[in-house]
């Protein structure tokens, strides 16, 4: 996908690790959900509401600061490889791409900012999705971004607004504020720990929910975790946030505890545990995608209790996401077959890890920390 | 309550089955407990056990739009949106809204709805400020900009106070 070459991070500003607990927290989302007065809702609209809506935002672009020569996406325009890639960098959610099918409805588009890491996701269940995607634990300032792209753009779009109920939305659970803060953690101390169930059920009790890596309906895989806030109604933007960060910097906290349980308890097992990972990754010659999430898990650990001091988080990010299929596909100039494609993810691996990974000999390296 | 008091609690809306499952709901701070069989909680959509949460919600809808429908009295289970002919039964079906006016049609139905969702029918975020906004509109924005104001101060990112001060200038009333 050549063109996404002219959006300066490629929409993986992200991947770089700088935010702050990047070890432990991979990025921050939060997205808007938007609607226009007097046009149908994505699910029951038709051709023309849908042109009526992406008309509407494109005319507005031009007036944005934070829009302006942002790129516009059609989905249906492009080929399914270049949708897919879109989603596997989640900048577009599956529903946008067209769900299962991989058909996206006509007028179904993404916006990417060329100035700010913020998208705009257009037609999908909502008119207008605005999101804010950061490395590490960044909340206020993403929310901080995705306010003033909101204030710009309300100015001159007529918001779909309820002095009751707030800003409509197509799903009830999305009304009020339609804000969804959402922050993808890795929390392999609680988990081998055994702890995670109760802190999940806590999240729970607490107001917020979560999900696996990609979202909706996704299942936890390589110990990632998103958490987000469960409702949107009745409490302030600034609210749900600040919750959100607030319990999210303590989950932060039980899993650095977790991770110094396991060095003083089980340290000679959770040594194994990541070389074996990285001994894999190193040298394997096929690697499914989930293998290789879980091991990467091991590996990311290892990278943040200093065991594999010359691994770097961004190293592990890159792999993360140019290890998925469309992104191996673009690689190799052609679609794979799934047994070619683990093979071509195996090869990818092993390229980078020898390039960033770690000193390998007995003694040198990381070794000698040990 | 206690424990032994509430395993020999009647359910209470069949009222002769044992209550199993013991809800409590907080609502517009007022905590109420309600003591349910098995039966009837099932049919209401809850579980003595398992995780909470993961109930699809259009199966949600479904079980507490028909409740809702009988003890409100609306909508009517013919009444559909004039703007995009959304039915109540395509609502409860999807659990989606058709277009912003679905949400007067179904109006009665949705409060409930987003109570039980939410906790809370009344949006106290972002004041949207249409095209052209009346005095009251305009001073709920006013109010709640100078709590954003305050708030960035208190943070001291004070480039985004800056910009919330003036977007309160061109709302004040000059003098």
């Amino acid at each position: 996908m050549d063109e996404l070459a002219i959006v300066p991070d490629y929409g993986l500003g992200w991947l770089d690790a700088s935010g702050p607990s990047s070890d432990i927290v991979l990025s921050t989302r939060v997205r808007l959900a938007r609607n226009l007065q007097g046009i149908a809702f994505g699910p029951r609209s038709r051709v023309n509401d849908r042109e009526a809506v992406l008309g509407r935002i494109r005319n507005v672009c031009d007036k944005s600061q934070h829009l302006l020569g942002a790129s516009l996406w059609e989905l249906s325009q492009m080929d399914s490889r270049s949708r897919r890639i879109l989603l596997e960098r989640r900048l577009v959610s599956r529903e946008l791409v067209g769900g299962d099918k991989g058909t996206p409805l006509n007028g179904a588009s993404v916006l990417l900012s060329a100035r700010a890491p913020l998208s705009v996701m257009v037609n999908e269940e909502d008119h207008l999705r605005l999101q804010c995607l950061l490395s590490g634990l960044r909340l206020q300032e993403a929310w901080g971004l995705v306010d003033r792209l909101d204030e710009e753009l309300g100015t001159e779009l007529p918001w779909a607004y309820h002095p009751e109920f707030g800003f409509l939305t197509t799903c009830p659970t999305n009304a009020g504020t339609g804000l969804r803060a959402s922050v993808l953690m890795h929390l392999p101390g609680l988990v081998l720990t055994k702890e995670i169930g109760q802190v999940l059920a806590g999240l729970n009790q607490v107001g917020l929910t979560f999900r696996g890596l990609y979202g909706e309906g996704s299942e936890v895989l390589g110990n990632f975790f998103q958490v987000s806030n469960q409702t949107t109604l009745g409490q302030s933007e600034e609210d749900l946030v600040d919750h959100l960060d607030q319990i999210v910097q303590q989950v932060i906290q039980y899993e650095k505890q977790a991770r110094q349980v396991l060095l003083k308890e089980a340290r000679a097992i959770t040594e194994d545990k990541i070389w074996r990972a990285y001994g894999l990754l190193r040298y394997a010659r096929s690697l499914p995608f989930e293998e290789l999430i879980n091991l990467l898990s091991g590996l990311r650990l290892g990278a943040s209790l200093k065991l594999l001091s010359d691994l770097r988080v961004y190293t592990l990010n890159k792999i993360m996401i140019y290890s998925q299929t469309a992104h191996l596909e673009q690689a190799a100039g052609r679609d794979l077959p799934p047994l070619e494609c683990d093979a071509h993810r195996a090869s990818f691996v092993r390229q980078v890890l020898t390039r960033e990974g770690v000193v390998d000999s007995e003694g040198g390296g990381s070794s000698g920390d040990l | 309550m206690t424990d032994k008091e509430k395993t020999q609690r009647a359910c209470d809306l069949c009222g002769s089955s044992q209550a199993v499952v013991h809800l409590t709901q907080v609502v517009d701070n007022q905590m109420t407990t309600l003591h349910l069989c098995q039966r009837c909680a099932g049919e209401k959509g809850l579980h003595a056990s398992g995780p909470t949460g993961n109930v699809p919600l259009a199966d949600f809808l479904a079980k507490l739009g028909g409740e809702e429908a009988k003890s409100e009295g609306e909508p009517r289970a013919d009444s559909s949106c004039p703007f995009c002919g959304l039915s109540s039964a395509n609502f409860r079906e999807m659990g989606r809204l058709g277009c912003p006016q679905c949400y007067s049609t179904f109006e009665v139905h949705l409060r409930g709805l987003l109570r039980r969702i939410h906790g809370s029918t009344q949006h106290v975020g972002k004041i949207y400020l249409p095209p052209d906004p009346s005095t009251t509109e305009k001073e709920k924005r006013l109010k709640a900009l100078r709590q954003k104001l305050h708030r960035a101060v208190s943070l001291e990112d004070f480039e985004r106070a800056a910009e919330l001060r003036d977007q309160i200038r061109t709302l004040e009333p000059t003098p």
